[in-house]
């Protein structure tokens, strides 16, 4: 009982380092049409920012400051190399990204250099017992869940009371109407970018937490992928939910795969594509995505 | 067909076709087939005038260009973006290595060392694969088939790197098929000549039948159906085209040339392991053909070579670059310049050449078409 509540409180802070990742997925998604697979980089980009940061000014400040350092580089990926492609089919755009992905990884990883770097988070391995019960749970843990939960908060605000929030969910229902309705659809591109490259970096910091900042650590960002593939292209709370739930997934795999040895170690990093393509057999735009409807 | 092809047209009239015949022909004009054969017989006396470890090379290229092919054909032609190419070549691979292996090895081997025999069941199995595969594709479209195809890449290296019965295990390896006809060892120096310049001509001759095969498919009945359903899926749907059918076959038929790319590309180097089968690798070819330019035979092969020949060329780079070094361990190397370029190059030629080196190809000849009025 107490290894299973374990799994699962581990389980939803890993998630939520996946929920924040696939929150920047879908705001893109939403906003261009278009998935982003230079989301990695920028992951990648922002935890090494934190660990070169952390230094000389503090976990506390280094955080922020690396989230919009790596939404002004999300911003400039944007501007020079998706923008002319707006009107342009989406997998050609994808295709971008991920050439963008590839360039922007050699060069961040050439700033990782051999050494281990840390992003010097103030918990570590350390973990605090849940009153009353013997339970362990992971400081981390608990603060990725509560930082998640503090900015897909503020998120969810802005987009439901601010001007801009507003226009950007109007162009994602109709950009067209959006357009002549006075929204700057360029600046909700713009926006949407930076938003995910700060997320990203954020989602970096607490993935790299309690462990070291390397090269692999990019793959933790391909895992949004079936994320938000589970919680539907379209929709923010399938974001969270499908991160949440992929999270508890793998790391109820991970705890229980020594029964299923045949299976072979580290199943569970494959555990969210395998829970990918059964929801996608049952529901082929996922648990809460919009079914696409076609003219011809 | 082209003998048809040259009775109906008027002379010095290339652009005027007076049977079906004569438009759907491959070389349907003169200076068409006249460069083909030129650049085939150059291609085949090439063993006499490189060193070998050129031609180990370009035997690479070719047999990339072959999987390339296959990629294009799903991709460029079906419009079905599979990021899964990876895994239908280590499909081939293990299939072909585990056929002709050594049956006392420590792997999985049962010792049928026939490339007659070993190189159509790596391209049965594989399209068996993608057949597998094919159900997922009919029911998702575009960037879900994408990612799908994607998880696919993650499923079967976590597959290949346990199963280590038949690969051997992560980081170990196996050695791949042996290449050999009918106790005619292929891969050996003999009396005909060296063993690239051996490789060279039979990766040569596989890659012409591969495309002059995808060619013919492309114009059949076949092809129209995958240019349609990437066209608009649901117009193609509405005149008749069975689109579970022909997205099933595009996958077949695309997974079949990786399984036969993936069986000979290991034959070269003669060792290959599990982590070689990521998604750098379906990267890679996704880069092949975009920037070969998709849709077309021959951009496929012409991407192929391109990013095959690459790293050797920012080998080359270092000498004019006096601050890059060839040490993997010092930064900036040659080979992070290498993967920033496959990055930048994809992004350069989707914004500036959509239809890639074919397109520049259509350019440089429609310039000369109407020179002096060049546009």
């Amino acid at each position: 009982m107490t290894e299973l509540a374990e799994s699962l409180l581990r389980g939803l802070g890993t998630g939520s380092v996946y929920a924040l990742l696939a929150l920047g997925f879908v705001i893109i998604y939403k906003a261009t049409r278009v998935i982003s697979f230079a989301q990695p980089a920028f992951m990648l980009a922002g935890a090494v920012l934190v660990t070169y940061l952390a230094g000389p000014v503090g976990f506390w400040v280094a955080v922020p400051v690396a989230a919009v350092l790596t939404a002004g580089l999300a911003l400039g990926v944007e501007r020079v190399a998706v923008r002319p492609m707006v009107g342009r089919p989406a997998f050609v755009v994808a295709i971008i990204t991920l050439g963008v992905d590839v360039a922007v990884r050699v060069v961040v990883n050439g700033f990782i250099g051999l050494d281990v770097r840390h992003v010097g988070d103030p918990w570590g391995l350390r973990t605090v017992a849940v009153p009353g019960t013997a339970i362990d749970l992971q400081q981390r843990h608990l603060a990725a869940l509560l930082a998640t939960a503090v900015l897909i908060a503020g998120l969810f605000a802005f987009f439901r009371y601010t001007r801009m929030g507003l226009a950007m969910r109007a162009a994602a229902y109709d950009q067209e109407a959006a357009l002549a309705q006075g929204v700057s659809v360029g600046a909700v591109f713009a926006l949407s970018w930076g938003l995910a490259g700060g997320l990203a970096a954020v989602a970096g910091t607490f993935a790299a937490a309690g462990a070291s900042v390397d090269a692999a650590l990019w793959l933790i960002a391909l895992t949004a992928l079936p994320v938000i593939i589970l919680g539907g292209l379209d929709s923010l709370p399938g974001a969270v939910v499908g991160g949440l739930a992929v999270g508890t997934i793998q790391e109820l795999t991970a705890s229980y795969q020594q029964h299923a040895p045949w299976l072979g170690g580290n199943v569970s990093v494959i555990s969210p594509y395998v829970l990918m393509l059964l929801v996608l057999l049952v529901r082929p735009y996922g648990l809460f995505g919009t079914r696409e409807v076609e003219r011809v | 067909m082209t003998i048809a092809g040259r009775r109906t047209r008027p002379r010095g009239r290339p652009e005027l076709h007076t049977s079906y015949a004569s438009e759907l022909a491959l070389f349907d004009t003169r200076g068409k087939r006249v460069a083909v054969a030129g650049l085939l017989a150059v291609a085949l006396c090439l063993p006499f005038l490189l060193t070998d470890e050129w031609l180990q090379l370009l035997a690479l290229c070719c047999v990339a260009a072959i999987g390339a092919i296959g990629l294009g054909l799903v991709t460029g032609y079906a419009g079905q973006v599979s990021l899964g190419h990876a895994f239908f070549l280590a499909v081939g691979a293990y299939t072909a290595a585990a056929i002709s292996g050594d049956p006392d090895g420590r792997v999985i081997g049962f010792g049928v060392t026939n490339i007659a025999v070993w190189l159509p069941a790596a391209g049965l199995l594989a399209g068996l694969a993608g057949i597998l595969v094919a159900p997922l594709a009919t029911r998702l479209r575009g960037l879900y088939l994408a990612i799908v195809t994607l998880g696919l890449v993650f499923i079967g290296q976590h597959v290949f790197s346990e199963w280590s019965a038949l690969t051997g295990g992560a980081g170990v390896g196996r050695p791949a098929a042996t290449l050999e006809f009918f106790g005619q060892p292929i891969a050996a120096t003999g009396p005909l000549g060296t063993r690239d310049q051996k490789l060279y001509w039979l990766m040569l001759l596989l890659l012409l039948g591969f495309a002059l095969a995808a060619a013919n498919l492309a114009r059949s009945k076949v092809g129209r159906a995958f240019t349609a359903i990437r066209d608009r899926d649901i117009a193609a749907g509405v005149i008749g085209v069975n689109l579970a059918r022909y997205k099933t076959i595009a996958f077949a038929v695309s997974s079949a040339y990786a399984g036969c790319a993936g069986a000979l590309l290991y034959t070269i180097t003669g060792f290959f392991d599990p982590g070689s089968f990521s998604l750098l690798l379906s990267v890679q070819y996704i880069a092949m053909v975009l920037i070969g330019g998709a849709g077309t035979i021959s951009g496929a092969i012409a991407g192929a070579f391109f990013i095959t020949l690459l790293p050797r060329f920012t080998r080359e780079l270092q000498a004019w670059v006096p601050f890059l070094s060839a040490q993997p361990n010092e930064v900036p190397n040659v080979f992070q310049v290498e993967t920033i370029l496959y990055g930048v190059l994809l992004v350069v030629f989707l914004i500036f050449e959509p239809r890639g080196l074919f397109g520049i190809w259509v350019r440089v000849r429609n310039y000369w078409k109407t020179w002096p009025f060049s546009y």
